[in-house]
């Protein structure tokens, strides 16, 4: 099993050179001297991928939510570049050579930007950690930073490698959301779920991509653990889910909290980071036993 | 009587019903149990903790939502009175999002409930001004209609403000009304404001048979009608603001069951209360009921099976009226 992983991520690294090979062989070409030298970044997760591989000066703009920390895991770093709005007009106005967006940004965006003679490069949101090595070959290609990539990509995989070592026991595990949502194994927040060991009780509902679980279907499943999503500012009455006195009446069900924050949104490297705290959750679970 | 034993009877097997029905596929005997005896499985959590609490919302919300509307029509001697038809829910949810969404209810969780029982004493005090104490259909669902739109619209002011991305959602659950993953702290935040205001309401019965011979008869028949006034306008907002501070505003349920019971009680206001609030207590035990189990996944609003019941009834009832005053 383990064999067939590795091979897979072997797999999929060659496919990422592969494919950032044809793109190099495009404008953009490898050599340094012609990387975009104004580059301007318009999604959260772009942000933090241009950040982590973008050369000095490369970078004239980030999105608004770049500076959030509660959104942005790297809002510190972001606080050096300016924002912007997201908007084909402001964009335009800071005659960018690359717009960076998510295949999710607006395509009257994109088109606009387009048709303006501006290079946008679009990037799926990872949905599984295999999908994170895909994003960073295609930023560092984008970014004329293909060796600077490749160097990430190697410690990724290394780091993810010792993280995800099999477990003993894999406790069962509930990733529960405001209006009771749940994600299931086919997304990146239940891929670093299983990463750090857990099983994800979604799937036992057979919800493989995610959905609404009610409360009662919860507790009936009684996971050991329940992680619950970050808490926004103010109130709503669809977060009083998280609260109900039935969750606590669980004996011997854990409420870990708000454990999926920042780290947990975007397909960078720095979802090791969720990985290992929820490693550390896993471990504590067994000390107590 | 035959009329009492027979609505208590209908009651307590919706009542039943509700429990047992839920998204979790487990028999209805096995459920049971798990509620009397508390064998610490996770099915006694999801009896008692979940579905105990829903069930003794729907019929305390139920039974004060018919109570008042059986009370605001004797007293108006108007059919069309309804609390939710008038603006008094529209006005007490605003009152209950204004108290959370200034953090009043998380530090004082009494605030919910008063904050909602407040705006809906301003939507009675507010309606009673417009239509006069005699009013007529037309000025009252005017003045309703008024009322029911600037709440509506401050309510999603309200929302749309905040700065939880989830409080827009929030709109059509204040709107429709829903009893979905309510807790026991619900029920005991609701459930003295609607003993009192049920109190209050029942308390009327005498004084609204003798309304019925009119005003000067009754006044003649020593009926204090200030006293009466002020005892509708606390017992209808009480009541009323109890139940949308717990589960949004629900509509149409004050306006359907009178209206059903009337002929079954000889058109006595009297026995009308209390007739109308056992038939409230069925008639949310049973849209609870459906909206689980007709579309279990999706979280239907109690608001949209009360309207479609409600809406044809209401337009039957506005029609029969204008013939009448033709």
């Amino acid at each position: 099993m383990r064999g067939c992983v590795r091979l897979s991520r072997i797999i999929s690294l060659l496919a990422a050179l592969v494919l950032t090979g044809a793109t190099t062989g495009g404008p953009v070409a490898a050599a340094a001297g012609t990387a975009p030298k104004r580059v301007v970044s318009i999604n959260l997760c772009t942000d933090q991928l241009a950040l982590l591989l973008a050369g000095e000066d490369q970078i004239v703009s980030l999105s608004r939510l770049s500076h959030d920390p509660d959104s942005s895991s790297m809002a510190e770093a972001a606080h050096a570049y300016p924002t912007n709005g997201s908007g084909a007009e402001e964009v335009y106005l800071l005659s960018p050579d690359l717009v960076l967006a998510g295949t999710f940004t607006a395509p009257a965006t994109v088109r606009m930007l387009r048709d303006l003679g501006i290079r946008v490069e679009l990037f799926a949101p990872a949905r599984s950690l295999e999908d994170i090595p895909e994003r960073m070959a295609q930023m560092g290609a984008a970014l004329g930073r293909a060796p600077e990539a490749g160097a990430m990509i190697a410690r990724f995989h290394a780091d993810l490698a010792r993280l995800s070592a099999p477990p003993a026991r894999r406790p069962r595990a509930a990733l529960y959301y405001v209006n009771g949502y749940t994600t299931g194994d086919r997304t990146l927040a239940g891929d670093i779920l299983r990463a750090a060991g857990f099983d994800n009780v979604a799937t036992e509902a057979g919800l493989e991509q995610g959905g609404t679980l009610a409360l009662e279907q919860l507790i009936l499943l009684a996971p050991e653990v329940i992680v619950s999503g970050r808490d926004y500012p103010g109130q709503a009455r669809a977060e009083e889910v998280l609260t109900h006195p039935a969750l606590h009446a669980l004996s011997d069900t854990r409420i870990a909290g708000t454990l999926t924050d920042r780290d947990w949104i975007c397909g960078t490297p720095l979802v090791l980071s969720a990985v290992q705290k929820m490693r550390d959750l896993r471990l504590s679970l067994e000390v107590r036993k | 009587m035959r009329l009492a034993l027979g609505l208590i009877a209908l009651v307590a097997l919706l009542f039943l019903l509700s429990l047992i029905s839920g998204q979790a596929p487990v028999g209805a005997g096995q459920s049971l149990r798990a509620l009397i005896a508390d064998d610490g499985t996770p099915l006694s959590v999801v009896m008692r903790e979940i579905r105990l609490p829903r069930a003794l919302l729907a019929a305390m919300i139920g039974a004060v939502l018919g109570l008042s509307g059986a009370a605001m029509q004797g007293y108006l001697r108007n059919p069309l009175a309804e609390p939710g038809l008038i603006g008094v829910s529209g006005a007490s949810a605003l009152g209950a999002v204004l108290a959370i969404q200034t953090g009043l209810s998380l530090m004082i969780p009494l605030a919910l409930p008063l904050a909602a029982l407040g705006m809906a004493v301003l939507a009675v005090l507010l309606i009673l001004a417009l239509a006069g104490p005699r009013g007529t259909s037309i000025t009252l669902i005017l003045a309703g209609i008024a009322i029911s739109a600037l709440a509506g619209a401050l309510t999603s002011l309200a929302l749309n403000l905040s700065p939880n991305p989830f409080a827009a959602a929030d709109i059509v659950f204040w709107m429709m009304g829903s009893l979905a993953d309510r807790s026991f702290a619900h029920v005991w935040l609701a459930a003295p404001f609607m003993a009192v205001g049920a109190a209050l309401l029942l308390s009327l019965g005498r004084g609204l048979d003798a309304l019925t011979l009119g005003e000067d008869a009754a006044q003649a028949l020593g009926v204090n009608l200030s006293g009466m006034r002020l005892r509708l306008i606390l017992g209808t907002a009480a009541c009323v603001g109890a139940a949308t501070a717990v589960a949004g505003a629900i509509g149409f349920v004050g306006l359907v069951v009178p209206h059903l019971l009337r002929p079954a009680v000889g058109a006595r206001p009297s026995s009308l209360l209390w007739a109308s609030a056992l038939g409230g207590a069925a008639m949310v035990l049973a849209a609870d009921i459906a909206v689980r189990e007709l579309l279990p996944a999706r979280d239907l609003k109690l608001g949209v099976l009360m309207a479609l019941v409600g809406a044809p009834l209401f337009l039957h009832l506005i029609y029969k009226t204008r013939k009448e005053m033709a």
